[in-house]
């Protein structure tokens, strides 16, 4: 008997050196190639970038991370079939994955039903509302970026404006987003024109809007090419009310591609967007300073926003799994809805178990493109 | 005239200058060959990309452009000797379905060879717009447009006063008996390739600096030039060009009088209602003439 009992407690001291030694495994599903590779391809690298920075540290909780990471190319189906692998066969212990709504809605139910918990890297509001057990998001939402320039158009005495979208999921998103909030600002959407995603010209659109006699400021909700067109014909046909753009055009290419009609634009935006420009006083200033810095030193490319979205649902996690002590995958669920005022990429995070995004207003800037660069509006 | 109304009829008429240059692209090699390019847009996605990489790179853009032209001519031919005349004999829909798969082919490469990025190319003559009664008009479209007549004139010519333009025609008609007159199928589908694709990269270098360029513009393009072509009348020079020009204007227009969310909707309506009623298009030949 007693050789039995040493024999057994030899094997759980092996069993829990093992434990001990098995690095924490960390999920992932992104749009690394395909439409969305400009989403996948930073927070891809980001996640590698600061696992390995991580494990030089000393790991967490004693153990290595480990990332398993897959390409969905924007394939929602795609997405599904490898969150259940990650699940599955590779028994990760938090995802943090899905570049785009489609992909994270699609793996939604996979992983509330296998009790894991899930950080979002997609925009839309509807992957935390309502807020669903095991889902969390980084990004700021259109809403929040509607908002955000409703309350300068305010602050600007505006309150009649012309919304002119695109036909993408993105504008569509934010166009319905920013009526529904517009009223909750005193702001009145007194003209309301599309155009289609591929469309080469606007001019027809704003010509409209320009007989409207009562436009005060137009809102371009918009991604890709089209927000740069709007712009160079809104200037064309010599429309002089302020114009606004969403922060789906928040990157260099924009101001390239319009050129001399991009200034005087002005756009909400994350801090990361203008980190040198930032004042020193400001809270957000060094973290972001930091993750452009060791970004852009080790890719020799420019930051974006997006690969911000994945530091901040790596480190979520990370903390979270610090505060519960263990990666037991419930407590490290309840220690994420607990995490306040940490500051990250993206902002401010005041989680709660009623708001799996944690982001105020205070997270976006307000920002005017002068002299074909980004400053601080005022 | 009013000025929103001039406003619109500008528009119109610089996206209707675009179409129909893609237009007349489809026109060419359908007329040498009965085949309908489906990869027509991906010729002005790579002439506008290859333009914009190298003019990234610093070359000069009165190098560039016809760096890019001769490039995209030689894709063109390529396309037409490696997959197109292999399967010579195959019916016109297989044609068609190469050409399809060509045109995926060239967008997978596009974005491995180039990036997934939006280029912009500067505008030939500066970006002042010019104002014209109330309404404006970019010095690029001017560009657009008159190049687009400069096309027609020149493929009128080339088709009615040469031999190589009348073989092409020739062939069109009727293939047998253009071999037995001494005519090589072979190269009139060659050159056809070849033309068409120096057609649409130039088109493409036109447009980049108004619509932008990037690995994917080559598909709206595409349909929205075939669109015009088949409104026009396929085969038909002329017939493209109106064919362009009354598509840019039902969209522009329907986008400033009706809805802007319903312009397409409108301008295909349009279409199938010509379609509908006179079958090969606006100045297409009667279809029964070849039968």
């Amino acid at each position: 008997m007693k050789l039995h009992t040493w024999f057994a407690a030899a094997l759980v001291a092996v069993a829990a050196a093992a434990q001990a030694q098995d690095p924490i495994r960390i999920g992932s599903f992104l749009s690394v190639t395909g439409p969305a590779a400009f989403l996948g391809d930073p927070e891809q690298k980001t996640l590698e970038l600061y696992v390995d920075r991580i494990n030089a540290a000393g790991g967490v909780l004693g153990r290595k991370l480990e990332l398993v990471a897959y390409d969905s190319g924007g394939d929602a189906e795609k997405a599904r079939t490898f969150a259940k692998r990650l699940i599955e066969e590779d028994k990760v212990d938090a995802i943090v994955g899905g570049s785009t709504t489609g992909e994270t809605m699609a793996v939604i139910p996979l992983v509330e039903q296998a009790q894991i918990p899930f950080i979002s890297l997609a925009g839309a509001v509807v992957i935390i509302e309502p807020v669903k057990k095991w889902v969390f998001k980084t990004p700021h939402t259109d809403r929040m970026a509607c908002e955000k320039i409703f309350v300068d158009m305010k602050a600007r005495n505006i309150s009649r404006i012309g919304l002119i979208s695109g036909s993408g999921g993105f504008d569509k998103s934010m166009r319905a987003q920013c009526m529904q909030v517009a009223g909750k600002y005193g702001i009145q959407v007194v003209a309301d024109e599309t155009y289609g995603a591929k469309d080469t010209d606007m001019t027809a659109q704003l010509t409209k809007m320009r007989q409207n006699g009562q436009i005060q400021a137009v809102l371009n909700a918009g991604f890709g090419a089209g927000p740069a067109i709007v712009t160079k014909n809104y200037r064309q046909i010599g429309m002089r009310a302020p114009l606004y753009q969403s922060h789906g055009v928040a990157s260099k290419e924009f101001i390239k591609l319009a050129g001399g009609a991009a200034d005087g634009v002005r756009l909400p935006a994350a801090a990361l967007l203008v980190a040198d420009a930032l004042p020193g006083s400001d809270p957000q200033k060094k973290v972001v300073t930091a993750y452009q810095r060791e970004f852009e030193s080790r890719y020799k490319q420019d930051v974006s926003t997006f690969g911000g979205h994945a530091y901040d649902g790596l480190y979520l996690v990370v903390d979270a799994m610090k505060k519960a002590g263990s990666t037991d995958k419930a407590k490290v669920r309840d220690a994420l809805e607990s995490i306040r005022g940490w500051m990250g990429v993206d902002g401010e995070f005041n989680l709660s178990p009623t708001d799996h995004m944690g982001l105020d207003l205070s997270a976006f800037r307000m920002l005017e493109i002068k002299n074909g660069d980004w400053t601080l509006a005022k | 005239m009013s000025a929103p109304l001039l406003q619109y009829l500008l528009s119109g008429l610089t996206v209707g200058a675009i179409y129909a240059l893609v237009a007349l692209g489809f026109s060419i090699i359908y007329n040498a060959s009965n085949v309908i390019n489906f990869a027509q847009g991906e010729f002005v996605m790579i002439g506008g990309m290859a333009t914009a990489s190298l003019a990234g790179a610093g070359v000069p853009l009165a190098l560039a452009a016809p760096l890019a032209i001769a490039a995209t001519t030689l894709v063109g031919v390529a396309l037409a000797k490696l997959a197109v005349e292999r399967a010579r004999g195959a019916s016109v829909v297989t044609l068609i379905i190469i050409t399809i798969g060509a045109s995926i082919l060239l967008r997978g490469l596009a974005s491995l060879i180039w990036d997934k990025n939006i280029h912009a190319l500067p505008a030939f003559s500066g970006e002042r717009p010019i104002a014209i009664g109330g309404a404006t008009l970019l010095p690029q479209s001017l560009w657009v447009l008159g190049v687009t007549l400069v096309v027609v004139a020149a493929l009128w010519w080339f088709f009615n006063r040469t031999l190589h333009g009348k073989a092409m025609l020739a062939t069109s008609h009727n293939p047998l008996a253009a071999r037995l007159a001494g005519i090589s199928v072979r190269r009139v589908l060659l050159l056809s390739f070849g033309l068409s694709a120096a057609l649409g990269a130039l088109a493409g270098i036109l447009v980049a600096p108004i619509t932008f360029t990037a690995w994917d513009v080559g598909v709206m393009l595409g349909l929205k030039g075939f669109a015009a072509a088949m409104l026009g009348g396929l085969g038909s020079g002329p017939g493209a060009v109106l064919g362009g020009l009354l598509l840019g204007l039902a969209e522009s227009l329907s986008a400033g009088y009706l809805s802007s969310a319903y312009k397409d909707v409108i301008a295909f309506g349009i279409i199938l209602a010509v379609l509908v009623l006179m079958p090969s298009g606006l100045l297409g030949r009667r279809s029964s003439d070849r039968v």
